[in-house]
């Protein structure tokens, strides 16, 4: 606004003095415009052709570059997060492959003890049988042992009572075994 | 010449008896240094002239040194040239077209450093006069302009849709299209290119005629007497203030000269919404 003012007074100032021969401000003569605008084209020209191409080609390495380091650290990354992801997932397996491990570990000590407990229970068993059997068999033994010394003793007994000898008599011996089978038959009631 | 001319001479002071010879419109013309003919048009080459032809000169020798060997990373030169590229192309013509703006960057880079330079030259010791100044030259970048866009519009969006698009906006009343149809129409193809040209010369001219008017103050105030001397200082600081703020201006007329080339071209390539 102050500007345009200062223009009309210009303007104004200029007609006013009339009497010099002063062009108007405002006045456009012909070949000034045609030497603005030759200089235009002339800069214009020089800095299209000569200069800007330059720049601009420049200019556009550097946004490639950039976004081509960006792009290289952005692969980058993907790569060491997909890394990261496969031991992770190794990892993971690693651990699983140990929990597995130790189960089977486990069972296996389980299936061992309850198999030594086992075989450690048939020796156990066989001893036992044995040791009974042996019993059984020294039970026998004696028991048929003392019954003929118990016979003997008592027919030596009674011959010593009865003051002869009773030993080579058949009947004394069917007396002896029929009194021992009473005997027997007593204690098994 | 023209200085101590519009000053009143050497020896006008205040007490001197001449009155105040306030600059006029007499500063922005300057004596032909050679004149010549081609064809019918009678050229003539002044102090503007050559302050032209030398800002050409400058802005095509740095950047064409600037850019000669550009480096992915830059220094010295190519860093300032590369800032004043990338300030166009992001900050213009991207902005106001998108990515398709980067066709028009070379365009755009032009007007906006040889204006910037142009205004520049309002306060280089020895040039002193913005050479966007004198209208001719703002009227001729916006004359380039104007028959940019206008064709542009025409090529990209065909004749009778380019005009439709311009003077039947969608989303208004019809009824306010008798309207609109001749104010849109006046505003874009008549009064654009006049404000376009008129904004940026009116500025440097304005500018020129105050940073003028204090310095010849400063130099008719000085006299023997109090008044004078604190009036000339105060003149002098003012001046020194002035042409502190014309630095801004230069660049800020430069700038939105440059911005509006963007904005008509952007609106020739895409109907405005």
């Amino acid at each position: 606004m102050n500007a345009l003012a200062a223009v009309s007074a210009a303007v104004v100032a200029a007609g006013g003095e009339g009497g010099e021969e002063m062009p108007s401000v405002l006045a456009v003569p012909i070949d000034e415009l045609i030497i603005g605008i030759i200089a235009f084209v002339i800069v214009f020209g020089a800095l299209a052709k000569l200069a800007l191409p330059n720049i601009k080609k420049t200019l556009d390495a550097r946004a490639d570059a950039i976004e081509g380091g960006i792009k290289r650290a952005e692969e980058a990354q993907a790569e060491a997060q997909r890394v990261l992801e496969e031991y992770r997932a190794q990892l993971a397996q690693a651990r699983e492959e140990a929990a597995s491990i130790r189960t089977q570990a486990q069972a296996d000590r389980t299936a061992i003890i309850e198999e030594a407990r086992s075989e450690a229970r048939a020796a156990a068993q066989q001893v036992t049988s044995s040791a009974e059997q042996q019993l059984a068999a020294d039970r026998a033994q004696a028991t048929a042992q003392l019954t003929r010394q118990v016979g003997e003793l008592a027919v030596t007994l009674a011959g010593k009572v009865v003051g002869t000898s009773l030993t080579d008599d058949a009947r004394v011996r069917q007396t002896v075994d029929d009194f021992l089978t009473d005997l027997e038959r007593q204690a098994a009631r | 010449m023209s200085v101590i001319r519009a000053s009143g001479g050497l020896d006008c002071h205040l007490m001197s008896g001449c009155g105040f010879p306030a600059p006029g419109a007499e500063i922005f013309q300057f004596d032909a240094l050679l004149s010549f003919h081609v064809g019918p048009v009678a050229f003539e080459v002044s102090k503007v002239t050559v302050l032209l032809a030398l800002t050409c000169v400058l802005i095509i020798g740095f950047f064409t040194y600037a850019f000669r060997r550009p480096k992915l990373v830059p220094r010295g030169a190519q860093n300032v040239g590369e800032m004043g590229y990338l300030f166009i192309r992001d900050g213009i013509a991207r902005e106001a077209m998108g990515k398709e703006g980067d066709r028009f960057v070379p365009f755009l880079f032009t007007f906006f450093f040889m204006i910037w330079m142009l205004n520049f030259m309002g306060i280089v010791p020895g040039a002193q006069i913005p050479v966007t100044s004198i209208f001719a030259i703002p009227v001729a970048f916006a004359l380039i302009v104007y028959l940019t866009w206008v064709p542009l519009g025409v090529y990209r969006q065909g004749f009778i849709p380019f005009f439709k698009n311009m003077m039947f906006p969608p989303g208004v009343p019809k009824a306010m299209y008798v309207l609109l149809a001749p104010i849109e129409f006046i505003s874009n193809i008549i009064v654009r290119p006049f404000t376009h040209s008129v904004r940026l010369f009116a500025n440097m001219f304005a500018g020129h005629l105050l940073i003028a008017s204090f310095s010849v103050a400063t130099f008719y105030l000085i006299s023997a007497s109090v008044i004078g001397i604190l009036g000339s200082v105060a003149s002098f600081a003012v001046t020194v203030a002035l042409t502190g703020f014309e630095v801004l201006i230069q660049a800020l007329q430069a700038y939105i000269f440059t911005l509006l080339a963007a904005v008509y071209i952007s609106g020739a390539l895409h109907a405005e919404h």
